[in-house]
């Protein structure tokens, strides 16, 4: 058994004193290698607070959260970005760099690694504009692509330099129904080939079915649904 | 990561963000540009007055220079008693002292009429104290009764003397004196006088005739050859009065210059000049570059998400600030150029563009972007990759 997440007893509130408001309560979740995780729970129940926690975006203090056998509890801003450069993210908005072209932005995944050459990035970035069914839009910039397009530029951006972790947030939230069903397939058959863990939250009981195991957060507490 | 990626990646995204908006860019190229023309034109005039304003000594033919110490300039002398130039003589290696008669003067437009101040210098002809061939050319003229060198690099305004000389309308007033232009040279003119004759020492004192003989404004010495300038100096210095200063050719220029430079207000206005240029333009790319952060803050979180790190940004901001110097240095180069020889045709003045001082407003352009992107990446702190999701 990989454990790739593994939070423990993670408790976290916003503010402080008399306004401290609790978000999480005694969280504890593991997800494995190559594991599909769907999280749904009603708005404001901490799942973005969540997945930012998970993601090494935001410092936590209390509990365990173990992600790739790294504890960012109290870690350093290097271990976090150490984590994040291995962690693949889907926003809700797509935030793509608006004066890149499609290609040009996959490719920003992978200039943080040396080891390629700017050819092989290119080629990569490619590759994956065509698994995501952008393969005659790579040198559009994102304003002339539609909603659905941008959110596959973002996923071919998150899947290209293979991570071993999907973090998801409502990604198909702005995205009619037939674009966010399609974006979700190329998810999950993208990441099965590599073996990525995914966690993806959602108030979209349409792509329900993609998931090997469902969570519900509700109030800072999780349950199975 | 190697030292190339490490500054290349950044530059590159910087620049794809730059050619973006083309109406930034140009706006924020003008700004730089403005601040450029602005410090060239204060440089320019800076040095075209320091170098004008020894166009005239610069020329002269002597070892050593007596002023009086309240002379603040050789167009604002103090005069002193002739006896005190005198005096120098009994130093052994002296060989020669000539005195140097200078006041300012209206000079008569020989076409229009019009009076106009130069500045007159007036000294024994027989002496070669100018380096100058026409002034040397011109002795025997000048032994005449009443007769007057002009420097035809003088503003037009006092006519083309040159032409009327040939033409044979030679005769005009000084100080409504009448006198006839024997002929013309090259010296140049400066800020303190728009104009030059020189003339005989005995046509100075008819030109200006409550001036008498024994009031000098300047002594020049020449020394035997092979006497050493400071050691004589410094001998000459004990013998004369206290009231007497004593100069080198380098110390008479350096004293020439400084005086623009510090005594007059004009050396401060070309300072305040150039650094209000720079203030400018500093606000101006700062402006841009933070408006540029604030508007791209969610981008750089993306980023800083997908795990890049703080330091990039800053040498994308660095990066952004260089681009934004050199695009706005070139245009500010070649129209500085335009305006230097329009300024030149205006103002009579030399007006070089030296390598130097390329390398200097750039260097001035450069740290001035630096400093806006110094200014402008505490506004980096706005992009939180926690507000991404
Ligand atoms: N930056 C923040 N500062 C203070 N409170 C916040 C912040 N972000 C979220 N919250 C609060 O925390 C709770 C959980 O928010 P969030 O994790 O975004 O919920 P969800 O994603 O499930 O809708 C909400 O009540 C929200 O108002
Ligand atoms: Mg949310």
């Amino acid at each position: 058994m990989s454990k790739i997440i593994d939070v423990r007893h993670l408790n976290f509130s916003f503010g402080s004193g008399e306004m401290e408001r609790p978000v999480l309560k005694d969280v504890s979740l593991s997800i494995e290698k190559g594991e599909i995780v769907l999280m749904t729970g009603p708005s404001g129940s901490g799942k973005t607070t969540f997945l930012t926690i998970v993601g090494g975006l935001r410092q936590a203090s209390y509990g365990s959260v173990t992600v790739l056998d790294r504890q960012l509890i109290g870690s350093t801003e290097q271990v976090k970005i150490q984590v994040r450069q291995q962690t693949g993210y889907i926003f809700q908005q797509h935030n793509l760099l608006k004066a890149l072209t499609a290609l040009q932005n996959v490719s920003m995944t992978l200039e943080m690694h040396d080891a390629m050459t700017e050819r092989q990035r290119l080629d990569k970035a490619a590759e994956m504009l065509i698994a995501v069914g952008l393969g005659d839009h790579m040198n559009h910039k994102p304003e002339q692509l539609s909603g659905g397009q941008r959110q596959r530029v973002s996923i071919a951006r998150a899947l290209v330099g293979h991570p071993k972790i999907i973090l998801a947030d409502e990604p198909t939230a702005s995205l009619d129904k037939q674009s966010g069903q399609e974006a979700v397939g190329i998810l999950k058959k993208l990441a099965k080939e590599s073996g990525a863990a995914i966690l993806l939250v959602t108030h979209d009981y349409r792509i329900v079915d993609i998931a090997d195991r469902v969570l519900e957060l509700e109030d800072g507490v999780i349950r199975s649904a | 990561m190697n030292f190339i990626s490490w500054c290349y990646f950044p530059a590159r995204l910087a620049w794809r963000q730059l050619i973006f908006d083309r109406t930034k860019l140009a706006a924020a190229i003008s700004g730089v540009m403005f601040a450029c023309v602005l410090v060239f034109m204060q440089l320019g005039f800076k040095d075209s007055l320091y170098d004008s304003a020894i166009s005239a000594p610069v020329k002269l033919n002597g070892d050593l220079f007596l002023m009086h110490k309240q002379a603040e300039a050789m167009w604002r002398p103090a005069k002193f008693q002739r006896r005190e130039l005198m005096r120098v003589l009994g130093h052994p290696a002296v060989m020669e002292v000539t005195p140097l008669y200078l006041a300012l003067a209206s000079f008569k437009n020989i076409e229009t009429d019009v009076k106009r101040t130069l500045m007159v210098y007036g000294f024994d002809p027989d002496s070669h104290i100018f380096d100058v061939p026409e002034i040397n050319n011109h002795r025997n003229e000048l032994r005449l009764k009443d007769t007057v060198l002009f420097d035809e690099y003088s503003r037009p305004e006092f006519g083309p003397i040159r032409q009327l000389v040939a033409a044979g309308r030679n005769i005009t007033e000084i100080n409504d004196y009448k006198i006839s232009v024997a002929g013309v040279f090259q010296l140049g003119v400066s800020f303190a006088a728009d104009g030059n004759v020189v003339t005989s020492d005995l046509n100075f004192m008819r030109i200006f005739p409550n001036r008498n003989h024994n009031m000098i404004d300047m002594g020049i010495v020449k020394l035997h050859p092979g006497s050493s300038i400071p050691q004589v100096q410094a001998e000459l210095r004990l013998q004369l009065n206290p009231f007497i200063d004593i100069f080198t050719y380098e110390e008479l220029l350096r004293r020439e210059k400084d005086y623009w430079a510090n005594m007059a207000p004009i050396g401060f206005i070309f300072g305040f000049g150039t650094i209000m240029g720079l203030v400018v333009g500093l606000v101006i790319v700062y402006q841009i570059l933070f408006t540029d952060i604030a508007n791209l803050r969610y981008e750089f979180a993306t980023l800083k998400a997908m795990g890049y790190e703080h330091g990039y940004f800053i040498r994308v901001v660095f990066a952004s600030a260089f681009f934004l110097a050199v695009l706005g240095f070139i245009p500010g180069l070649m129209l500085s150029v335009a305006l230097y020889h329009l300024a030149e045709s205006q103002i009579y003045m030399p007006m070089p563009m030296s390598p130097n001082k390329v390398i200097t407003v750039f260097m001035f352009i450069l740290s001035m972007c630096a400093m806006a992107g110094f200014l402008a990446i505490h506004k980096l702190k706005a992009a939180n990759p926690a507000d991404m999701f």
